[in-house]
């Protein structure tokens, strides 16, 4: 029974972390449609400076989480206004070969500024040690990334349902021209969602560091991870990825306990029983 | 103002209908990135540097060095030609007269890149010997074409047990390990020293498999009993759902094989998971190897593993090689740099022993079967008949020293070989 109670925190505590690193790519492409490939490149370049800020400059964890996702954010304004927004006409095929070719150029750039061995990042001291839970002992940051993963999830949800700014985001995106039309500066609109987005990725790779560590290649994994759970989840919704990250960490978590030898099918088999039985995602809208 | 609203709307339509495709596209830009994971990595060339590129062909003898520097595998490939450059280097880039140059190509750990490079090594540079490879996969996709074109190739890393079993060539000597040698070496130690129940943990690749497999055999053979095996994927992100297997009262000890990125997340959850202090973690020297413990914090405090060489050997040839090596590269040699450091030493023994004459490759692998050098590693020489090393494989334990994880030899198993079979 205490074991079950365990791996019903790690189930949490995994689709949490989840959640964490992809609900920057929601945010792009969920709702802005934009797919920017470049995101788990974005996603290692905050676990590699977080690394750089906390490890090598021994700057706190907290400062690190508060100044590497605002440099990333700069990045993603950047990418979007430079690169980006002509291809917004040209469809999603050349954002795919773009950024997927700047993905490429990250990998090599990070492999000269960082090197190729894994890097790791300690926890922030406080949260450091084991907590005695049932009569196992759980590490207190796993259960930090709960409570964090939950606040995001309040956030964006409130951010995107609740406020003037989430509601002229979902006009633009729902009819671009009335939108335009009303006065809404849609061009701003998409930049402003991309640079949360890049915020976020950047919030996922410093948080995300202490337990996945930062190493070449992993860009691709965190992009692969953050598409299986968008697709299980649907486009255009928060509470859709959150359900999406929560079913596939209990999913891997669980399958790793029962049957380990099945783990890695299963979560892919998820997603294609996803696909073939409710094609626009569990909570997403039909696009 | 006409021409703006059409493009608007021509603009939005579009939009609609690749939001339509988007799961499509999707699927094909999964497709895309597990096809690609081989091909993110660039192809890169180095020539050395001290070396010219066209001196007199006589006076010159190439090692084509197949070895990955990008991919999963890039850093064990960069490490395996440091190690190869600090010896060439020690001897002037010079044997028996003869100038020395490497060619390195990049394999990318993908046997099929290898296959491809290694005949560009052959035809384009016409290298005289190969070392090299990483990947065992690697190793096995271009066995056959080293033996059919007689090319004196000494493996320095990849450790598939049939490379020198059933797979073993006239042309094929393996100067690193064979996975066997790993595993095996820590069976009877484990049964004597832990106890005699164990949970056996590995990587879910070959070479995970073949070192668990040895292990279990000498373990069980020496009276243990196996309670229980698991396999994670290569490359897993979360091991807290298989520590909760682990974490069980009626276990001595548990063996685990893992290496790079996946020895430091085990490790460091095996101790955050509160495992540590309760039950023994034994392994392979990967578990605890000095390019993994600087970020695996305190966790590997108390590991025991068994390998073939370790920065604590306190021997005058391990103590000189690990002075020349902080010297030049700044930082410390992992096993892997001890490894290229030892196959450029046999290259470099074999050559000398021909007088700088290798044309003919019988004579080059005959010479080479009768080598015996003392080797960072200590002693090693090789089994005439599987073309394998044999050598000692340490016991090491790691502790805590000045606020930083060191090992320490423990205990050696004196002079290992591979059954062949």
């Amino acid at each position: 029974m205490s074991t079950l109670l365990l791996q019903l925190i790690n189930g949490f505590s995994y689709g949490f972390l989840l959640f964490i690193i992809t609900c920057g790519i929601t945010i792009v492409f969920g709702i802005l449609g934009v797919l920017n490939l470049a995101h788990g490149s974005f996603y290692l370049l905050g676990s590699y400076l977080g690394y750089s800020l906390i490890m090598k400059a021994g700057l706190p964890f907290w400062a690190a989480l508060a100044a590497v996702p605002l440099i990333i954010a700069v990045l993603g304004y950047m990418l979007e206004t430079i690169i980006l927004r002509p291809t917004y006409k040209l469809g999603h095929l050349s954002q795919v070969l773009l950024t997927f070719g700047l993905a490429y150029i990250f990998h090599d750039l990070f492999a000269i500024l960082w090197g190729k061995n894994m890097l790791v990042v300690d926890p922030p001291p406080a949260l450091n040690m084991s907590i005695q839970l049932a009569g196992y002992s759980v590490p207190a940051y796993r259960i930090a990334l709960i409570v964090i993963g939950l606040a995001i999830a309040i956030f964006l949800w409130f951010f995107q349902e609740k406020t003037k700014w989430g509601a002229v985001i979902r006009a633009g995106l729902s009819d671009k021209e009335m939108a335009a039309g009303l006065g809404v500066n849609i061009h701003l609109v998409f930049t402003f969602v991309f640079v949360l987005g890049s915020l976020f990725a950047g919030v996922g790779g410093v948080i995300g560091s202490p337990i996945l560590g930062a190493f070449p290649g992993m860009e691709f994994q965190i992009l692969i991870l953050s598409l299986v759970v968008l697709v299980v989840g649907g486009l255009g919704s928060v509470s859709g990825t959150l359900i999406a990250s929560l079913l596939v960490g209990f999913v891997e978590t669980f399958s790793r306990y029962l049957v380990p030898e099945l783990s890695l099918i299963i979560t892919f088999a998820l997603m294609a029983v996803v696909l073939v039985v409710r094609p626009q995602g569990l909570i997403g809208r039909r696009v | 103002m006409s021409i703006e609203s059409v493009t608007k709307k021509t603009g939005g339509l579009l939009m609609k209908s690749f939001k339509r495709n988007a799961f499509l596209l999707i699927a094909l830009v999964l497709l895309l990135s597990a096809c690609s994971s081989g091909a993110i990595n660039t192809t890169t060339k180095e020539k050395d540097k001290d070396t010219k590129t066209n001196t007199e062909e006589k006076g010159t003898i190439k090692i084509g060095a197949l070895l990955p520097t990008s991919g999963v595998y890039a850093s064990l490939g960069e490490n395996l030609l440091n190690g190869m450059k600090l010896y060439f280097e020690q001897q002037n880039w010079e044997v028996a007269g003869k100038k020395i140059e490497i060619v390195q190509e990049d394999d990318e750990s993908d046997p099929q890149v290898g296959l491809r490079k290694l005949r560009k090594l052959t035809d384009q540079d016409q290298i005289n010997i190969l070392t090299g490879t990483v990947s065992t996969a690697v190793a096995y996709a271009i066995r056959d074409e080293v033996d059919k074109r007689k090319l004196p190739y000494i493996n320095s890393h990849a450790g598939g047990n049939d490379l020198t079993r059933a797979k073993r060539s006239d042309y094929i000597w393996r100067s690193s390990f064979s996975s066997w040698q790993i595993g095996h070496s820590m069976g009877e130690w484990a049964y004597k020293n832990i106890g005699k129940k164990i949970y056996v943990t590995a990587a879910d690749y070959a070479f995970g498999h073949e070192v668990a497999e040895a292990f279990k055999a000498a373990y069980t053979a020496a009276g243990g009993k196996v309670v229980e095996e698991v396999y994670p994927p290569l490359g897993n992100n979360d091991y807290s759902s298989y520590l909760a297997k682990m974490n069980r009262d009626d276990i001595d000890g548990i063996y685990a094989f893992y290496a790079g990125s996946d020895a430091v997340r085990f490790v460091q959850q095996y101790n955050q998971y509160g495992l540590k202090g309760k039950i023994p973690l034994i392994g392979s020297g990967w578990l605890t190897a000095e390019d993994v413990r600087p970020q695996q914090g305190m966790s590997p405090d108390g590991i025991t593993a068994s390998i073939f060489w370790d920065y604590s050997i306190s021997t005058p040839e391990n103590k000189a090689f690990i002075k020349a090596y902080e010297k030049k590269y700044n930082s410390r040699p992992s096993i892997e740099s001890a490894e290229g450091y030892d196959a450029a030493m046999i290259i470099a023994e074999t050559i000398k022993k021909l007088n700088g004459d290798i044309s003919d490759s019988a004579k080059v692998v005959d010479a080479m079967s009768s080598i015996k050098i003392t080797s960072p590693r200590g002693p090693i020489s090789f089994d005439k008949e599987t073309h394998n090393v044999i050598q000692n494989l340490y016991i090491v334990k790691t502790s805590v020293v000045n606020g930083k994880t060191e090992n320490k030899v423990i205990d050696t198993i004196e002079q290992v070989v591979d059954p062949g079979k």
